[in-house]
Parts: C-alpha cells; sequence; structure tokens
C-alpha cells in the first residue's frame, strides 16, 4: 500500500506542482494517475521513491515512512518503469534486467537465469539476451523496460507513461500483456499518463488530477464514467462516456439465435438455403467466422470464394462486455453481431435491438435500486 | 636521412622512446585529473562556464614558455624533462576537462533518470553508466590530446629536452633537410600510431556502439 498525506511539492520559485494531495495506492491493485500536462501526475509519482522530496507531507510505502528510508535502498525495492524505457545503451539485454538484482549483490550467473526468465515473461525471445538496446524496436525495448523493473521482484512498481511512446497497435498489445502479467504477480502499481482511455482500461482505480496539483476525482473506471464528479473531470473523461461505461458491464447471458453458416466453396443453392434476410455467414473447418456473404452474389453455378466475403463485422466473447457484444451487432453487415466462445469458435447471433433492450433494462433496474 | 639512421640508430630510437612517454605520460594524468573536474562541470552546472573558460585560458599559453617557466613554478631543473610532463598535462586537461563534461551531459536525460530510479547512488551512476555512455566522446578528445601531444614535445627540444624534435633542431643546425624531414616522418608516425592505439582502446570499450551500426 502507498499512501500520500496532504503531500504537497512547491518549488524555490512559488510553483505548486502537487497541492495537498491525499490518496492511497492499495496493495496488489493499479491505480492509474491521470490529468492534462502540469497537473502534478509525474512529480506525485517521483515523490513516491524520493527522485524528487515532498516540501511537506507524508508518503508511506506500507507502514514506513519513505523520509526516513534510504533513498538509493528504497529505490531498489521499487520497480520503475518510464516512458523511452531508459535503457542502459551500452549494456545487452540480459545485464540490463540484471541491473538490480546485481546491485543488491545477487551473483551473476543467478542474474542471469532470472534475466533469461522475465524475458521469456514478458515475450521476448532467448535470442535477444546479447543484442543492445538500439537493435530492437520501441515496443521491444520497453518490454525490457518492464522486464528490468521486475527483476528484483519488488512488490510496488511505478509506470511513468510506459506505453505512450510506442504506436498504437503495439501499445494496446502491451496494454494487454501488462494486464496478463499484472493477473499473475499482483503488483502494487502506481501508472501515470495522460491517456484518459488507457486509464480507464489499466486501472483498478483512476486518479483524476487537475492542473496544479490537486485530487479531482479518485474512483474505479466504471464510477468515474458514469459519475463524474465535477464539470473537469466529466469534460477530461470526455466524449462517448455512455457507450465507454458499457466497456464495463458483463454481458448478460444473451439468448443467441442459431445462425446458419457456409464453407468456402458452398454454391449458389447451399447459400440461399442457408441465408437470412439475404445475409449468411462464413466459417473456416474449425467454425471461426470469417466474413458475411450476401446471397445475392453467389449466383447460379458461383461458389463462395473469399472476394465476396465483407469482413466488416467484429466479434464479441459471449463472457465479454456489452460494449463487444453491442459493437458486434451495429458493426455486422447483416445487422446480426456474432458471438463466439472461448476457442474463436460462432455461438450465434444478437441484433443491436436486442442488445439496447437488454442494456436498457439494466439500466432501469439500476435507476429502480436507487430511488 | 638515411645516412642519419644508419650512423646513429641508438640515438633515434632512443629519441622515439622518450618522444613516446613525453606524449603519452600526460595524456594519461591529464585525463585522471580531468576526469573530476569535468564531472564537476556536468553535475553541477553553474560550475561549467567557468571551469570550461579557466581550461581553455591555459591552453593559449604558448608552450616554449610554459617549458621555460616550469622550474620557476614547481622548482625543476631547467633541463628535466619532468618539466614538459606538466606543461604537457596542463595543456591536456586544458583539451579535456570540456570534453568530459559535454559527454557527460550528453548522456540521456531518461537513461540517467533511469538509472537514479533504480538505485544507483550518484558515484555508482557515474561510474557505471554515465562514463562508459561518454568513452566515444572522451576518447575522441583524448585522440586530439595525443596527437597534439606528439607535436607540442618537439618544441621541447629547444630546451635541450632530447626527444624526436632534436631531429629538428640539430638538422636546422647542420643544415640537413634530410634529418629534419626524418624527424617530421617519425613524428608523423608515431602521432598515427596513437591515434590508432586509442581508437581501438574506444572500440574494445564500446562493442556496443557496432552492434547500433550492424542493424
Amino acid at each position: 500500500m502507498i499512501k500520500f498525506e496532504s503531500v504537497t511539492k512547491r518549488y524555490p520559485d512559488g510553483t505548486v506542482a502537487v497541492d495537498g494531495l491525499s490518496l492511497t495506492a492499495p496493495s496488489g491493485q493499479i491505480t492509474v494517475l491521470v490529468g492534462p500536462s502540469g497537473c502534478g501526475k509525474t512529480t506525485s509519482l517521483r515523490m513516491i521513491n524520493r527522485m524528487i522530496e515532498p516540501t511537506e507531507g507524508r508518503i508511506w510505502l506500507d507502514d514506513q515512512d519513505t523520509a526516513k528510508v534510504d533513498a538509493a535502498t528504497l529505490r531498489r525495492g521499487i520497480g520503475y518503469v518510464i516512458q523511452h524505457a531508459g535503457l542502459f545503451p551500452h549494456r545487452t539485454i540480459a545485464d540490463n534486467i540484471a541491473t538490480v538484482p546485481l546491485l543488491i549483490g545477487w551473483d551473476r550467473k543467478k542474474a542471469r537465469a532470472r534475466s533469461l526468465e522475465l524475458m521469456e515473461r514478458v515475450g521476448l525471445p532467448a535470442s535477444f539476451a546479447g543484442r543492445y538496446p538500439a537493435q530492437l524496436s520501441g515496443g521491444q525495448q520497453q518490454r525490457v523496460g518492464v522486464a528490468r523493473a521486475l527483476a528484483a521482484d519488488p512488490p510496488v512498481m511505478l509506470m511513468d507513461e510506459p506505453f505512450s511512446a510506442v504506436d498504437p497497435v503495439v501499445r494496446a498489445d502491451l496494454q494487454d500483456e501488462f494486464l496478463r502479467l499484472q493477473g499473475e504477480l499482483g503488483k502494487t502499481i502506481v501508472f501515470v499518463t495522460h491517456d484518459i482511455d488507457e486509464a480507464v482500461k489499466l486501472g483498478d482505480q483512476v486518479a483524476v488530477l487537475k492542473v496544479g496539483g490537486t485530487l479531482g476525482q479518485l474512483a474505479p473506471p466504471a464510477e468515474l464514467l458514469t459519475n463524474p464528479v465535477d464539470d473537469f473531470v466529466a469534460g477530461f473523461v470526455g466524449r462517448d462516456r455512455g457507450y465507454r461505461a458499457l466497456g464495463f458491464e458483463p454481458a448478460p447471458a444473451v439468448d443467441v439465435r442459431e445462425e446458419a453458416t457456409v464453407r468456402l466453396g458452398a454454391d449458389a443453392t447451399g447459400v440461399r438455403g442457408a441465408a437470412t434476410d439475404g445475409w449468411v455467414l462464413a466459417v473456416d473447418d474449425a467454425r471461426h467466422p470469417i466474413g458475411w456473404v450476401r446471397a445475392a452474389a453467389v449466383t447460379d453455378g458461383q461458389v463462395v470464394s473469399p472476394e465476396l466475403l465483407h469482413r466488416g463485422g467484429t466479434t464479441a466473447p459471449a463472457g465479454g462486455t456489452l460494449r463487444q457484444v453491442l459493437d458486434a451487432a451495429l458493426s455486422s453487415p447483416s445487422g446480426r453481431g456474432v458471438l463466439v466462445d472461448d476457442d474463436g469458435a460462432v455461438l450465434g447471433t444478437v441484433t443491436a435491438t436486442e442488445v439496447v433492450s437488454r442494456i436498457e433494462h439494466r439500466l432501469g433496474e439500476r435507476r429502480e435500486a436507487t430511488t | 636521412m638515411i645516412d642519419f639512421l644508419r650512423n646513429r640508430p641508438e640515438d633515434v630510437i632512443a629519441w622515439t622512446w622518450a618522444h613516446i612517454w613525453l606524449s603519452v605520460l600526460p595524456v594519461v594524468i591529464g585525463l585522471a585529473i580531468a576526469l573530476p573536474i569535468g564531472w564537476l562541470a556536468a553535475r553541477f552546472r553553474w560550475t561549467y562556464p567557468p571551469l570550461t573558460n579557466l581550461a581553455g585560458l591555459l591552453y593559449t599559453i604558448p608552450s616554449l614558455a610554459l617549458f621555460v617557466l616550469m622550474p620557476a613554478f614547481i622548482g625543476t631543473k631547467i633541463l628535466s624533462p619532468v618539466n614538459v610532463v606538466v606543461a604537457l598535462t596542463i595543456y591536456t586537461v586544458a583539451l579535456l576537462v570540456r570534453v568530459v563534461a559535454d559527454g557527460l551531459n550528453a548522456v540521456p536525460a531518461d537513461v540517467r533518470a533511469a538509472a537514479t530510479a533504480i538505485g544507483y547512488t550518484g558515484f555508482q551512476r557515474f561510474l557505471r553508466v554515465e562514463l562508459p555512455i561518454a568513452v566515444p566522446v572522451i576518447t575522441a578528445g583524448l585522440r586530439v590530446a595525443a596527437v597534439s601531444n606528439v607535436s607540442l614535445v618537439s618544441v621541447a627540444a629547444l630546451i635541450g629536452v632530447a626527444q624526436l624534435g632534436s631531429l629538428f633542431t640539430e638538422g636546422f643546425q647542420r643544415d640537413v633537410m634530410g634529418v629534419v624531414l626524418l624527424g617530421i616522418l617519425l613524428c608523423l608516425a608515431l602521432a598515427l600510431v596513437l591515434d590508432a592505439t586509442i581508437l581501438l582502446i574506444s572500440r574494445w570499450l564500446t562493442p556496443w556502439r557496432r552492434a547500433v551500426a550492424a542493424r
């Protein structure tokens, strides 16, 4: 647990970066600090490992007052990941990861084994061990950064915009893997970002900070989206709040409609027989959906070929969120959203009307519960 | 030129050795002195202008004047080679202070922040992270210092310290241009060898730079 107790950072020129901040980051959870530039989020983060010293207030690490611990010792027990990874360019990947273990006195062999173990854990091939950081892509470097922070197995991790310098596709991958990793490790994490979508995706709780370093709101993501406390938070959380909040609603057991399917190579008769409202779903041998086919496009003598597939529709896992299910329905060319099981095989379809009525039903229940 | 080599080979060899250590020793001592001063200039920004300007100023003192004045400052004999070593050390320090400071300052801020966050103390960070990363910049400065020392050492022949510069004075006095040419060629060769040696040491210390180039 990390606890800020009315922490203020005032610089000699009078600038106040953080103003009376009090919040608790619970053990084993991800607390995201989010806000516009100048809100003091990085300053707050750096005060935890005393790279910046608070002017007033205290920061507790479990029952220890951080101000009373030797700074270097404190830092060796806290993993730290920064924006551009900050890898040591003169050390190999394995040596970069082994930095803290060697610093706290592990022998070389053990540190080396730990490096290799962590490389595998963050999804880097063992062949990278002898490479230098400049030989890796930005996303790969960031994985090394995470591995380096985890090396001595610190209970606490501080992350300062670790994924913001990579392209959106890589970023989404890194975020997903980070969540998977956290599921296994259960670290106490404070994560700084300026990206509210990232905050909402990763945080168990999100602290929205305002310019001048005051706390706007501290809440779990779903609550932040549905119930922002003031105009600033509402504005910062942004548009599409209603739709995005659905991302935190597990999909109810929707009654899926059986959907007749065809395979590539099916002839016109087969397509007409399986089609509903002029559209039929094509699947591969493992029953994974591969696209929708317009029945009228398959004339006599023709068969279903890859060129005839409409691939616009997304799919939703059966155990997914309302947002995924609704998106599957809205994006489907046939108007029927495809639900798949854990292996990605087709379970059936739902329409947007059905999903929306589910949503209304649930919101209605909630309104009654609160009045 | 050939006659001289044939007649007095032991002189040429002795002068070459003298020239080598008179050039190299000041580089080694100068680096040892410039490292802490350069670190100071990089670590405390306000010390950078005075320290680097002072160093630059030292370099403007004419070498002959420094050789001649040295006994008055450090109490050595006028013919002592120590005068040359001390004077050239001063020039090396003058050259290297700025180089070391700039090399350390060029370490990326995120690398430095990561080193601090990981739990390196200030001195460990300097030794394990900042200095190794500054090696290419510092060795580039060392190459300039070594080569310029080779040429400055020869001036010391005028105050009677024997080394390859003695070929210039002797050739000039006896009006044999071949001997002067021999001196020039040997100095040139020596400068090239020293330069190449430092370059090789630099490469050996920085395998990571070639790995980057190979990408």
